[in-house]
């Protein structure tokens, strides 16, 4: 066994290294040309430079399309975990007919494509006279981060004891009293992950906002508008950057919490 | 038992009747349309006793407990509490408190948050609160332990602690179940007398699920015997023990010897039976139809048993055996023993008073088995 396994040691070193390279390879050279002087992305390097983090300071459509994306990501993180606390306990909590089904028709929006749900929803907000904007994109993001929320914080609901929800109803507090002195404390960590994950999903996304932003247009938008003018290129390498930076940090974040709040509040029982 | 703190109307809780003080009215409890676990069990448990529900699990006896505690509703039946109907009275309403097997000690809060957890309505003043805290804490012998975390508590304070938080309530109705199941056996048995001497100080009434039949019989007033959603027997720990009243119960609490037999006639008041491997004798018939010719079962317990290793040193009417198995126990040894006609062999138990008794211990030595007068009783053939 030891002589197979030595063998195979040379193979499966170079295997890790490509596979790492197909992963993070074109990533990374959005921030390495980001740092180019010169505005054509093309190997050799001419020079390193912050400028293009400089341009970023001053252009206020730029501005104006992170406004707009952060408010729709903050609002349908939101709207999306909250709507997720009550289906979540709804599944982990109580069981009844058809709940299969329905978990897996909420979860559906998880595999749907996006393109079917922007254009969907075009379609169906102008019908019915809501018209398109921030809060048309606010409504097609909730829908696409309601299952990730719902995901997170069913396994965080699955991982703690029935009986301390029980426990407080018979100490005397009611249903809504229970949720909130002991339900929600508990599954804290899990809200946070699904805050900051459906917070990632929404800002990262594109189709959905294309469709329905109209003139309030959101950062990848306004990333896709730019990439018609070859001068603006560089500037648009250090703003996919920024985001990615931003990103990594957020998921990174968002799990160490969920991984974090699972070790102190378990069941923990048997000591 | 007077001083009831916890405030029902006075009118209602007056005119109870105190040996009624649970009664539960042919409660039937159905999980989906073929599980029954709960099956038309009528109890009553009285003011201030220690109650015991006590069977193997699946028996029903949980779900009664949270039937009780109001976690899940009785789909036919009644259940009053102090007069009160409970049906319309929501968990959190009720007069009953509940130690959950697995403790469910808040794992965000302290020890001191944990018990203070069910006195926020009584809106007391910090100074109160703090004193109730301290006096619940010093009756589980944990002062000093208000700031201490959840996670850092061993099993056994854990326990004590979600005694204290139910306590601390001063609740009509103590639930219990199976508190004592996660702690070792010296703990547990600590637990036993403290928690019965709780109860006798409190007064409060206490329903206990166990299916620990040593547990139920120490610290129980009375015991409910339960098996696939009935209740088989309530009686006494020493009645339940002494005379059960069905094969059942007489084989779950404690250990029995069933021999087959025929009723033959009867003697001052006592029937006369025509016992397998005993022969003809008297025994006092617990239960069941005894007309003559009846097929009873014949129950003796291994302690009321006596075994000697000659026919002289036996009393008369002995009957003679072989050893099938013996296990030597240190204060009492074990034996099993093969009588003619008698197809499992006889458990006899003998208190090892004599320190030369070792030698004829080995399987297939004679011996001759004889039993006190009162020893057998009578239960009904199955």
């Amino acid at each position: 066994m030891s002589t197979i396994a030595r063998q195979g040691r040379g193979y499966r070193a170079s295997y890790a290294v490509l596979y790492l390279a197909f992963l993070y390879v074109p990533v990374l050279f959005l921030p390495l040309f980001s740092f180019n002087q010169s505005i054509y992305i093309a190997f050799p390097i001419e020079g390193w430079t912050f400028k293009w983090y400089g341009t970023l300071l001053e252009n206020e459509r730029l501005h104006e399309a992170l406004g707009n994306s952060l408010e729709i990501a903050i609002t349908s993180s939101v709207l999306a975990t909250t709507l997720a606390i009550f289906a979540a306990k709804a599944y982990t909590r109580y069981r009844y007919r058809g709940q299969r089904l329905s978990l897996g028709v909420v979860m559906l929006p998880m595999v749907l494509p996006e393109i079917i749900v922007g254009v969907s929803l075009l379609i169906l907000l102008n019908q019915i006279g809501l018209g398109l904007g921030t809060h048309s994109v606010i409504i097609g993001h909730t829908l696409i981060c309601l299952p990730f929320a719902i995901a997170v914080l069913m396994s965080r609901m699955e991982g703690f004891d029935r009986n301390l929800e029980e426990a407080s109803l018979d100490l005397g507090e009611g249903p809504v009293t229970t949720f909130f002195r002991v339900t929600l404390p508990l599954i804290l960590p899990g809200v946070v992950a699904s805050l900051l994950l459906t917070f990632t999903i929404s800002f990262d996304e594109f189709i959905i906002a294309f469709f329905l932003s109209a003139t309030d247009t959101t950062l990848p938008v306004f990333i896709w508008s730019q990439l018609r003018f070859p001068q603006r290129l560089p500037t648009v390498l250090a703003l996919g950057a920024c985001i990615l930076v931003f990103s990594a940090i957020l998921v990174v974040f968002s799990e160490w919490i969920r991984r974090r709040g699972h070790v102190k509040a378990g069941p923990g029982v048997w000591n | 038992m007077s001083t009831q703190a916890t405030g029902m109307p006075s009118g209602a809780a007056a005119a109870t009747d105190p040996s009624r003080f649970i009664d539960i009215q042919q409660v039937t409890k159905r999980f989906g349309a073929s599980v029954v676990a709960v099956d038309a069990v009528s109890l009553q448990i009285a003011r201030g006793e220690f109650f015991s529900l006590l069977g193997a699990s699946g028996c029903g006896k949980t779900t009664l407990l949270r039937m009780l505690a109001g976690f899940e509703a009785p789909s036919e039946g009644e259940i009053l509490i102090d007069g009160q109907p409970m049906a319309a009275v929501a968990a959190h309403r009720r007069p009953t408190n509940m130690v959950f097997q697995s403790y469910a000690i808040f794992p965000h809060l302290n020890v001191g948050q944990n018990i203070a957890y069910g006195l926020r309505k009584e809106k007391l003043s910090k100074a109160d609160l703090r004193r109730r805290v301290d006096e619940a804490l010093e009756m589980i012998k944990l002062s000093g332990y208000a700031s201490r975390g959840a996670d850092q508590l061993s099993g056994g304070q854990r326990q004590r602690v979600a005694l204290a938080r139910a306590l601390v309530r001063r609740p009509k109705v103590l639930l219990l179940d199976e508190p004592l199941g996660a702690l070792d056996k010296k703990l547990r048995e600590e637990m036993q007398i403290e928690l019965r001497q709780l109860q006798e100080q409190l007064g409060i009434t206490f329903v206990f699920v166990t299916h620990d039949q040593e547990e139920a019989l120490t610290m129980s007033d009375r015991i409910a015997v339960m098996s696939a959603g009935h209740v088989l027997q309530v009686d006494d720990p020493h009645t339940l023990y002494e005379r059960p009243t069905c094969a059942e119960v007489a084989a779950f609490i404690g250990s029995m010897n069933f021999l087959k037999g025929r009723v033959r006639g009867r003697e001052n008041g006592q029937a006369v039976v025509e016992a397998e491997g005993l022969g003809t004798i008297t025994a006092e018939a617990v239960a069941g139809d005894l007309a003559e010719g009846a097929a009873v079962l014949l129950a003796i317990r291994p302690e009321k048993m006596a075994i000697a290793d000659t026919a002289e040193r036996a009393p008369a009417g002995a009957v003679e055996g072989r050893i099938a198995a013996a296990n030597y126990l240190g204060d009492r040894s074990h034996y099993y023993v093969n009588l003619p006609g008698v197809e499992k062999p006889v458990a006899v138990a003998a208190q090892n008073v004599d320190r030369e008794t070792e030698g004829w211990l080995q399987s297939g030595a004679p011996v001759w088995l004889s039993w006190q007068a009162k020893g057998p009783i009578l239960l009904p053939a199955e």
